[in-house]
């Protein structure tokens, strides 16, 4: 079948990607233009495939495109179907997100913008492939693409961070191959809907060879969805790479990686596996769930910002694959729409703490104090996504922890229930510790803290001028103390003291380069994670053939 | 992809693996014979062990990547090894057709040279990252690295 839809997907990022680097020959900063079309036309192309999937699938017809009209058995197949193209839209969107950020934000040569779109491209692939060596080498051009995006910023720490990951990841993408390999050996075909078939029908889930690939298989996706025990890239390559690459890589490469889980469970081994080989449920679960909570425990303790949203992570990635693991229809709806919710409230917390970052030079808990009062947009989308990645109600936190705890009930897996409750108080937590540094801190008890009045001198974007603060405020911080009772005399007492201790005067140097774009696109996410919590319905209804389909 | 349209039949491959009930199922080989066949797959799980553990314990940035490349290469050798087809001949086909007897499984060939050409490009963004390494702690030694970045918070 030929929809053309399905390979420009892949192929226009992917080949855009030399655009910048040959273009980049002749002119300076094209790669964000370039960047933006090829972003505007991915969003064009998902959309068209999300709302074919919803109208023809209902059908009941396959919506796939054979690469170079070789059919399934010999060539490479793409396939859309609900769940790949709730990722492929939560790729385009958060692709074209994220350039609203790095306009301004980010790295600006050529170069990242090479990188950017083959990340793209690759996620776009790996989300779309329906053969499982194809996966392999999606989920490569992934890692190659993420690896040189975290050492964007060509600092040793994030070359470091970058090794780390590389290092790892490819250690478990490795590993995914041997376990292909083993299944390849056992059935003789690669093509997922193939092996579906063939795995019953020529050696059965019982063999040795088709367990030992689950847990290949199994180990090799977990490290790039990053599960406890095999997390250990994630917080350095959060924490260290720049921040418009953590938002982008945060919301979407993990994302594939569990996404690429789940679709192996369910369209090649198939809960029958499951059913043949509980341990092996027995086992996912049982990792998920300490993930679950490990990860909650390790953020509690992050002082910094960025390393503690990336242990959240780890916590919620760790229920994804639980849900998964569960194997009932409520779970895995609450894993799908967790894995888009959690994908668009990570990069839009990361944007948000990058605005912050860059307007304050604020990074740990602790200097958040009072911020909230400075920057009420960014703030105001901060404390949003936090609570909406607690699951509180209506977000699209809470629907996906909502249908994977009522999935975990209809297990009969009271610990898994049990345990997603707990890591909502655990997330909410770490999310009150922010949320209560940013309004009810006094800056002044806070070496180093922002201090409390002076708005126009540290405008966030989003409070008056937003477009061109640059000039203003690059003098301010350092002599900051004088002028300021003067501007705003009602908050003179607490500033007054915030100038007596001398505390103010060690603020960073601030890098006024926040613009409106930065603060509307994590404001924009806020509110696309609320009003989705409004989308349960819509969303069960379109996810729900895959779900006939699977279960 | 699969191996039927090949002409390959499935439980000939499987045969090549160490399975034992399928194995007596399909062929009655020689002692000799399967020794023949699964010293590549004892190689595999050796260098693949080995590769790991100098990934894991070695403190050398470099030799963590040259770990790593030997993890791949021992991947590379087991499909290499599962294509092989005792007494087959080169998988080249006259357009013609007409029985060409048995012949090596193409398909893992095509696997692993794809594999090592993923495996190419990173070590060159692996040491690509080295070089930014180096040039910034003036050293290859992980333990020194990590010391030089506690010590500058």
């Amino acid at each position: 079948m030929a929809n053309p839809e399905l390979a420009l997907l892949v192929a226009i990022p992917i080949l855009a990607a030399t655009l910048p680097l040959f273009l980049g020959l002749r002119f300076d900063r094209v790669g964000w233009p370039i960047a933006l079309v090829v972003a505007i036309v991915e969003v064009a192309l998902a959309s068209v495939v999300v709302w074919r999937v919803f109208t023809e699938r209902a059908a009941g017809g396959a919506y796939t495109h054979h690469l170079g009209g070789y059919p399934r058995e010999y060539g490479i197949e793409l396939v859309a179907d609900p769940l790949s193209a709730s990722v492929v839209a939560l790729v385009a969107v958060v692709a074209l997100v994220v350039l609203g950020y790095a306009r301004r934000g980010g790295p600006r040569r050529n170069s990242f913008y090479a990188a950017y779109l083959l990340l793209c491209g690759g996620l776009m692939g790996a989300t779309l492939t329906g053969d499982v060596f194809n996966l392999f080498v999606f989920l490569e051009i992934v890692g190659l693409a993420t690896y040189a995006l975290v050492a964007a910023d060509r600092s040793g720490r994030s070359a470091l961070a970058a090794l780390k990951y590389l290092i790892i990841g490819t250690a478990g993408a490795s590993l995914y191959l041997v376990g292909a390999g083993y299944i390849f050996v056992a059935t003789g075909t690669l093509n997922m809907l193939e092996l579906q078939e063939a795995i019953p029908e020529t050696v059965g889930y019982t063999d040795p060879l088709v367990i030992a690939s689950f847990g290949f298989v199994a180990v090799g996706l977990g490290v790039k969805a990053a599960v406890f025990p095999l997390h250990t890239w994630m917080p350095d390559a959060y924490a260290e790479s720049p921040d418009t690459v953590t938002a982008y890589i945060s919301g979407l490469v993990s994302t594939v990686g569990a996404y690429a889980l789940g679709r192996l469970i369910y369209t090649v081994y198939t809960p029958a596996f499951f059913e043949a080989v509980p341990l092996a449920a027995d086992v996912l679960v049982a990792v998920a769930t300490v993930s679950i909570v490990a990860g909650s425990v390790l953020a509690v303790m992050q002082p910094d910002v960025k390393r503690m949203l990336a242990y959240s992570s780890v916590a919620q990635f760790g229920m994804i694959v639980a849900a998964f693991g569960l194997a009932t229809q409520q779970a895995l709806l609450g894993g799908v729409i967790h894995l888009i919710g959690h994908g668009l409230m990570k990069t839009g917390l990361f944007l948000a703490v990058g605005v912050l970052a860059t307007a304050y030079g604020v990074r740990t808990v602790r200097r958040y104090a009072n911020v909230g009062y400075r920057a009420p947009l960014t703030s105001a989308a901060l404390g949003t996504l936090l609570l909406a990645l607690v699951g509180v109600p209506p977000s699209i936190g809470f629907l996906g922890k909502w249908y994977i705890a009522w999935g975990a009930i209809e297990a009969g897996a009271a610990i898994v229930a049990g345990v997603v409750f707990f890591s909502t108080l655990l997330t909410l937590l770490y999310a009150a510790r922010l949320l209560e540094a940013l309004y009810f801190t006094p800056s002044h008890l806070v070496q180093g803290g922002v201090p409390a009045d002076d708005i126009t001198a540290y405008p966030d974007g989003g409070v008056e001028d937003g477009d061109a603060p640059g000039d203003v405020p690059g003098d301010v911080p350092g002599d900051a103390p004088g002028d300021v009772p003067g501007d705003a005399p009602g908050d003179a007492p607490e500033d007054g003291r915030g100038d007596e201790d001398g505390h103010v005067d060690r603020i960073e140097p601030v890098d006024p380069s926040v613009s409106v774009g930065m603060v509307a696109v994590a404001a924009l996410l806020a509110f696309v994670a609320v009003a989705l919590g409004f989308a349960g319905p819509a969303m069960e209804a379109f996810l729900e053939p895959f779900l006939q389909e699977v279960l | 992809m699969s191996l039927a349209g090949l002409g390959v039949q499935a439980p000939l491959l499987l045969g090549q693996v160490s399975q034992p009930m399928l194995l007596d199922q399909f062929t009655q080989p020689l002692l000799l014979d399967q020794l023949s066949l699964r010293y590549a797959y004892a190689t595999f799980a050796i260098l693949l062990a080995v590769g790991l553990y100098m990934m894991v314990a070695s403190p050398n940035l470099v030799k963590k990547v040259i770990g790593l490349n030997m993890f791949q290469s021992a991947i590379f050798l087991f499909f290499v090894a599962t294509a092989y087809m005792h007494g087959g001949s080169v998988p080249v086909i006259p357009t013609e057709g007409g029985a060409v007897g048995e012949y090596a499984s193409p398909l893992p060939h095509v696997i692993v040279l794809t594999a090592i050409v993923v495996g190419v490009s990173l070590t060159a963004v692996a040491l690509a990252l080295i070089v930014r390494i180096y040039t910034e702690y003036g050293t290859l030694d992980e333990r020194t690295i990590r010391e030089v970045v506690d010590d500058n918070g």
